[in-house]
């Protein structure tokens, strides 16, 4: 039975991140629900062990590279994200709307630009946030997508493939420019979109 | 002082009187209808009054809402998110098809991230596991705080309502209900120990019929449960398993009302003992002691050994092995299913606008779970008897599980699941995201059979030898996979991200909040239900 009264989302609150996200009142509230119910600890934060617990994301080979993502201060065990930082995160993941796309150009550039989804995808392969995908941390990354069922020599050659096709200036890994003109013909929007319903 | 006297003897004669009357109403009216199994259609009545106070009480509340200009939260029934259909090898294949290149090289595109990425985060905002094993949420309010998320848009009126609602959940019904569930244990235990004097014979069993099917009347009464029996020409019959989904201790009640089960569950101590131990004088049920529950071939044999006499009554068995919320049926464990025998399956639907009666046993331990039972508004429920199923020629005893579950899932309207309810607290075994990866793995690669089939025994090692169902509460949560290659194909459906077979008829989902799941494992009180066979 408890109080439920005390971790009620605030009416000012909801305004702010309706701002900043983009995300509408009662998207707002569904996901502060679905926030709450995961939160086991019931302290208003997220901890890497709430996302863990979900089976479907436990399964997913990128699981844990997607459950940093929501814990941009580095690879603290101790971190927790809050909801304003959960929804920002998730904002991220909203379509791209029309509308917003002739928003004035003085405001700063939306959550979901088709950049910042790139932004994101990107730092899911660049774990040190150096701003370069080293071949090291291509690996990585192609080494959890395969698990076992790949050899090493065979990866190894997938990801020089991948960074020559794409370097540039020749530093052999890849920067964020780059890896945009990689991925320019792909349709990010549709991609690194889910579809929340109103 | 000694005008006080004469009060006290008032008040002595007041209470003396109120309670003889209301001994005797609670005799006429409950105790003996339940006896003679007539009933009223008090509870019906009831019943419809309560939904229309609570219809009342949205629209109040809406209006509420409406006037300070603000959204009302509802759980929409048609979730958080639309999830993408495709499955992963048909989005990646997408990326390929626009290179024009076709090599035997693997292809590798930087873009496959996304689809990992974007089913990770979906899995986030809306995962088909983790809200089964909380209270699902209502789209209009009950009058009771337990389930309401809208205080601010409460009016005067409505706090009133709430207010004499409380009063009288709280000091009419919940004592009234404690003082029959009192007298219907109380005769259980007595009588069924007098008949086990009785030597075996018709006679006996006749009696033990009879007490059982009373006893749990006056408790269905004490829970003031409106039960609706449907299809009761396919009730169990002796010498077959019923199977039902699971979703309270109080399934068993529900289902013992209208038939005589023999339980199956571990011995404990303290009451339940007592009455276990009552029980199994005047008719054979079957209680393990915790040392037993593991050894499943011992398991398997007293149940066949049941079965196979044919006086003795169906077994109730929960194949889930765990409480799950009813809006969804999870994995059927696969021991009560090799055992040969007919199998009838019940689906149990429970109404959760007067009561949750979802035992969510991480947050709430027996006790206080009953009170809240017996302080709702009822418990209603609807039970269908299923025709009863055998094993067919070439089928597994999984695939006849998932049969039966299906069958369960469509008649009861729930989501018919693969995922184990062992999940509420263990986690999910890594091969699971192995198959994943080697999914993906052969999209890369192409379908080269030495590379992809290098590892087919993955699955006959998990063999449920190796598994403990019940000993789960004391490991680290081992997790019960899918142990068959036969189900090959609800693997692919599962690494398609369609985790669920949709039953025909569409049900929309409820989103619920619900309460949220806490306290260690080592704190969980150990649930009481019937024993699930580990398989």
């Amino acid at each position: 039975m408890g109080s439920r009264a005390s971790t009620l989302l605030r009416e000012e609150e909801i305004e702010e991140i309706k701002k900043e996200t983009g995300f509408s009142h009662s998207q707002i509230t569904r996901l502060y629900s679905r926030f709450t119910s995961l939160d086991k600890g019931e302290n208003g934060t997220l901890s890497r062990e709430d996302f863990q617990r979900i089976p479907e994301l436990a399964i997913n080979p990128l699981g844990d590279r997607i459950i940093n993502a929501f814990f941009p201060e580095g690879l603290d065990r101790e971190d927790q994200v809050n909801f304003r930082g959960f929804m920002r995160t998730l904002a991220h993941f909203r379509p791209i709307e029309d509308n917003e796309k002739n928003k004035d150009p003085t405001a700063s550039e939306p959550l979901n630009s088709r950049t910042n989804k790139l932004l994101f995808a990107f730092r899911l392969y660049d774990l040190d946030r150096d701003d370069k995908i080293s071949r090291d941390e291509l690996l990585q990354v192609l080494r959890m997508m395969v698990g076992v069922n790949i050899s090493d020599e065979q990866l190894g050659s997938i990801a020089d493939r991948t960074i020559q096709e794409a370097d540039q200036n020749g530093d052999n890994s890849i920067s964020f420019n780059e890896f945009i003109k990689v991925l320019e013909k792909v349709d990010v929007e549709q991609k690194m979109s889910i579809r929340f319903l109103h | 002082m000694g005008w006080l006297l004469p009060f006290d003897n008032l008040l002595c004669m007041a209470l003396g009187i109120s309670f003889t009357v209301w001994f005797t109403s609670l005799l006429v009216f409950i105790i003996v209808p339940a006896i003679l199994g007539v009933s009223f259609g008090i509870r019906k009545l009831y019943m419809n009054s309560l939904l229309k106070i609570f219809e009342w009480a949205t629209l109040r509340m809406e209006r509420g809402a409406k006037e300070k200009n603000q959204h009302l939260y509802k759980p929409y029934s048609n979730g958080i998110i639309a999830k993408e259909m495709s499955t992963l090898e048909q989005e990646i294949q997408e990326l390929r098809s626009s290179s024009t290149t076709l090599s035997s090289e693997p292809e590798f595109e930087m873009a496959d991230i996304m689809s990992f990425c974007r089913r990770g985060v979906e899995s986030i905002v809306d995962d088909e596991v983790t809200k089964r094993f909380s209270a699902e949420e209502l789209e209009s309010w009950n009058l009771l705080t337990r389930s309401n998320y809208n205080f601010r848009h409460i009016s005067l009126r409505l706090s009133v309502l709430w207010g004499l609602g409380l009063l009288i959940r709280y000091s009419f019904l919940l004592p009234l209900r404690i003082t029959l569930a009192a007298t219907g244990i109380g005769l259980l235990v007595v009588l069924t120990t007098i008949v086990g004097f009785l030597p075996s014979g018709r006679l006996r069993t006749y009696l033990s019929e009879k007490i059982h099917m009373m006893c749990y009347r006056i408790c269905v009464r004490a829970l003031t449960a409106i039960i609706t029996y449907h299809n009761s020409e396919n009730k169990p019959k002796n010498g077959g398993i019923c199977v039902a989904n699971h979703t309270t201790p109080i399934d068993v009640i529900i289902l013992a009302n209208d038939g005589c089960y023999s339980m199956v569950g571990q011995v404990h101590g303290g009451l339940i003992g007592v009455v276990q131990r009552a029980m199994v004088k005047s008719s054979p049920h079957i209680w393990f002691e915790r040392s037993e529950v593991k050894d499943r071939h011992l398991v398997a044999k007293m149940l066949s050994n049941h079965v196979a006499d044919k006086t003795n009554h169906p077994i109730l068995i929960f194949p889930e092995g765990t409480c799950i919320n009813n809006t969804s049926v999870m994995m059927f464990k696969k021991g009560s299913f090799e055992i040969g025998c007919t199998v009838y399956p019940v689906a149990i639907k429970y109404d959760p606008r007067f009561g949750d009666a979802f035992w969510n046993s991480g947050k709430f331990g027996m006790v206080s779970y009953l009170l809240r039972m017996m302080s709702s508004w009822a418990i209603v429920c609807s039970v269908w008897y299923l025709p009863p199923v055998n094993r067919e020629e070439g089928e597994d005893a999984v695939q006849f599980a998932n049969r039966v579950k299906a069958a369960i899932a469509r008649q009861g309207g729930l989501v018919d699941l693969l995922w184990d309810g062992g999940l509420k607290r263990g986690k999910v075994k890594d091969t699971f995201r192995e198959e994943q990866q080697k999914l993906y793995s052969k999209v890369l690669v192409g379908d080269q059979e030495d590379q992809a089939e290098d590892r087919p025994l993955e699955f006959s090692t998990l063999r449920p030898e190796e598994d403990e169902e019940t000993g789960r509460l004391d490991r680290q949560g081992e997790e019960q996979p899918l142990d068959s290659l036969r189900l090959r194909e609800d693997c692919c459906l599962r690494l398609q991200g369609n985790y669920t077979l949709r039953p025909p008829t569409e049900e929309k989902e409820k989103k619920e909040e619900g309460d949220r799941l806490g306290g260690p494992s080592e704190a969980r009180p150990q649930e009481h239900c019937p024993l699930r066979p580990e398989t």
